[in-house]
């Protein structure tokens, strides 16, 4: 177990450097570039000098004059030592920046994380033991409406009637206008409503695919000879799926959540920029379109390192619920 | 039109699949709405043996499976009885109905598409006797395990694989003996693996299933069956998974174990010498139906119906050369739409005109062998069966004369076991 710990951190490590020069180089290339921007805004005060002289002088100042690989090393040489450099758009330290916008995403993923837990899994236990019976039909067709639809459609559907047909909730935000004269326990209320159409967002979308793989997972346990002798010993139906067949149809949904766990870190890029929540995914966006190289490349290099992390906590988990890997 | 003139049996349009499911649903929706009533009064269920020395009254069994394709009639009017103590054996050859009749007697056939839709199974508790195919599911969980046990034909992958062997056990004991203590529980269960012949109980306890091979899965199968002590031991195809020396060992201990607790067995399998060596009785099955029953003495010394010849025939006998050993040309016909003659007639080395008329009925050849076959229907005149069975192998049979020898041998298996 420990020399696979150690030799899948290390495969780690070299796939995250290449994904990092990957990264690194589309940066380079894309076709915004937040010096070009601040030079033409530059150009055009008065006395300014030209916008080319401009843009060769913020190159050099923001070290875009070096070719790619160069320029990956000198970010990769600070990387290491923990220095991200300081936010073009923001201007304050990356990480800074990062630790103040995380927890609104971590708090959003969590939430529907959990909901998406607690929903879809009975939901697909109840769909697999009542196997093609209206409720089963029903529970599938609910499933692939949230799987088909994208969640900008969600979003949208759910402003549109609890916003502003019913006019519950606000329709952009984290905080509403009052926040400041609230007391902290209603500051908390008040982004807790905040959040709810974007986490029923997320978690709509998010049910039907666990669903179905319980669902899946499910149906095959329940066919398995060993759910035939706990039948044969005589134990109730109760105790036979949620003993017997659900321990054992966790074993492929565990590697899915395990996946998916890193991810509440990661931010809804698109569901918190249609909700302008300030997490992550709406800063990083913010910072992609006006190519903010510093913050972006640590939010990439961040979320490759998440979907790293997730392949390995799987893989442990795998070996918690099924002791037939425990072994080696 | 020519082209799609002659209808073709295994194609159905999806316009049919469609009317035949709607159908089943609306078969399978009344039985299980009848099933799953609450409060189920207690004289729908319990019933009379019709003699109280058996645990096991199959009568005229029906079990269906209304697939998409149409009603499988997997268990097709089968009647015989398990008396007390004894070992009956079932044979025949894949897909013949027999995994699904000690299925229909467990009630553990995969519902709802799966249906015991006629007649009764009695079972013999000693004290009641149920009839297993109204007996609702709750009262059936107070049955499985305790008084009637299922040993299935897979070890591999019966045991469930992210369970300790110990709490498996557990389980079936703590479950029908509610009053005994955790640690009483774990003791029995001990005792259980030694009496099956584990040596390392207390290590297997704490081992998972993997960690096992074929033949130790197997014995604690056998242990979770024996576990609190059943009158009635369903084994399916118990050793059919098993390498030929832990088959021995395997048989062994369910036959001393069966004397052990008294109870019975329904030994079901398709290797005739197993049945040789353990059965008293000897069921004979074919596509759902059962052919011919008897004492194994009778079956193996004087096989009557052509399928038990065929199948007697087909099993190798040491001694004797062959250049290639016998089998019973064609296979099982399609269970959807069997026709009304005899099942076995397409196959039938020995079949004559009278056997595309209707299925035969049941010909008693003495008090307990009884056979479905036109051959014999004619010679129900007094004293032909007393001739026929006082000698040893006395079969007179004319076209016979080629199996004769084949039959004697197993004569003599079935003596040395009785």
């Amino acid at each position: 177990m420990k020399k696979f710990i150690v030799r899948r951190l290390l495969l780690g490590v070299v796939i995250l450097f290449f994904v990092s020069i990957i990264i690194y180089s589309i940066e380079r290339s894309l076709p915004t570039s937040y010096v070009e921007g601040k030079a033409r805004a530059m150009s055009q005060k008065q006395g300014a000098k030209p916008y080319d002289e401009l843009v060769a002088d913020l190159n050099a100042s923001y070290g875009l004059d070096k070719p790619v690989l160069p320029g990956y090393f000198s970010w990769l040489g600070k990387a290491i030592r923990g220095q991200f450099g300081e936010s073009w758009v923001w201007h304050q330290p990356v990480t800074e920046k990062f630790g103040s916008v995380i927890w609104y995403s971590f708090a959003l993923g969590l939430i529907s994380f959990l909901l998406e837990i607690f929903i879809a899994i009975p939901l697909g236990i109840i769909s697999a033991t009542k196997q093609y019976s209206r409720t089963d039909y029903a529970i599938t067709v609910v499933a692939l409406v949230g799987i088909s639809l994208p969640s900008f459609f969600f979003a949208t559907i759910l402003k549109w009637i609890f916003s502003i047909h019913l006019g519950w909730f606000d329709l952009y935000g984290i905080v509403s206008r009052m926040h400041e004269q609230m007391g902290s326990l209603g500051q908390l209320l008040d982004i807790g409503k905040h959040l709810v159409l974007p986490a029923a967002t997320l978690t709509i979308v998010s049910i039907g695919s666990l669903m179905r793989y319980t669902r899946t997972s499910m149906l095959e346990v329940m066919n398995a000879d060993y759910i035939r002798t706990a039948r044969a010993k005589g134990l109730s139906e109760k105790k036979v799926i949620y003993h017997h067949a659900f321990r054992n149809s966790l074993i492929p949904i565990v590697t899915i959540l395990g996946n998916s766990l890193p991810n509440l870190f990661a931010g809804a890029m698109i569901t918190e920029t249609l909700f302008q929540i300030p997490g992550i995914g709406y800063t990083g966006y913010q910072c992609l379109v006006q190519g903010d190289i510093p913050f972006t490349m640590f939010y990439m290099v961040f979320l490759a390192f998440l979907t790293l992390m997730g392949t390995f906590i799987a893989d442990i988990l795998y070996a918690v619920v099924d002791p037939r890997v425990r072994v080696n | 039109m020519a082209l799609f003139g002659k209808k073709n049996a295994n194609y159905i349009s999806g316009k049919e699949t469609r009317k035949i499911s709607r159908e089943n649903r609306r078969i399978t929706g009344e039985i299980e709405k009848k099933r799953n009533r609450k409060n189920i009064p207690e004289q729908e269920y319990i019933t009379a043996m019709k003699n109280p020395d058996n645990v096991v009254e199959f009568d005229n069994v029906h079990t269906y499976f209304f697939t998409d394709i149409g009603t499988v009639k997997a268990v097709d009017g089968v009647s015989f009885e398990v008396p007390q103590g004894k070992t009956v054996g079932i044979v025949g050859e894949s897909g013949c109905g027999k995994s699904v009749t000690s299925l229909s007697l467990m009630q553990l056939v995969q519902r709802p598409q799966g249906q015991t839709v006629e007649g009764e199974i009695r079972f013999n508790t000693g004290k009641t006797a149920y009839n297993i195919a109204a007996t609702p599911t709750s009262v059936m969980q107070k049955l499985r395990g305790n008084e009637m046990s299922m040993i299935f034909q897979e070890p591999m992958t019966s045991l469930n694989p992210v369970f300790r062997i110990g709490e498996q056990v557990d389980e079936i004991i703590a479950l029908h003996n509610p009053d005994l203590s955790k640690q009483d529980v774990k003791q029995r269960t001990i005792e259980m693996m030694k009496v099956v012949g584990i040596a390392n109980s207390e290590g297997v306890y704490r081992m998972y299933p993997h960690e096992l091979s074929g033949g130790m899965r197997q014995r604690i199968c056998i242990a979770i069956g024996l576990a609190c002590g059943p009158r009635l031991i369903i084994a399916d195809e118990p050793t059919t998974a098993l390498d030929v020396t832990i088959q021995a060992q395997i048989l062994d201990l369910m036959s001393k174990l069966k004397d052990q607790i008294n109870s019975s067995i329904m030994l079901i399998t398709h290797d005739l010498g197993v049945i040789a060596e353990m059965a008293d009785y000897v069921v004979v099955m074919y596509a759902g139906r059962v052919v011919e029953k008897g004492t194994a003495r009778e079956i193996f010394k004087t096989p009557s119906h052509p399928y038990t010849i065929g199948l007697m025939r087909s099993k190798p006998v040491v001694g004797k050369q062959v250049e290639k050993l016998y089998s019973i040309p064609g296979k099982v016909p399609n269970p959807v739409n069997m026709p009304d003659y005899c099942y076995f007639k397409d196959r039938c080395e020995m079949s004559c005109d009278k056997c595309s008329g209707h299925y035969p009925g049941v010909v008693k050849l003495s008090e307990t062998h009884e056979v479905s076959c036109y051959r014999y229907e004619e010679r129900k005149e007094a004293g032909w069966l007393a001739a026929e069975h006082s000698g040893e192998a006395g079969k007179t049979v004319d076209n016979m004369g080629k199996t004769e020898k084949i039959v004697e041998n197993n004569g003599k298996e079935g003596t040395s076991n009785e």
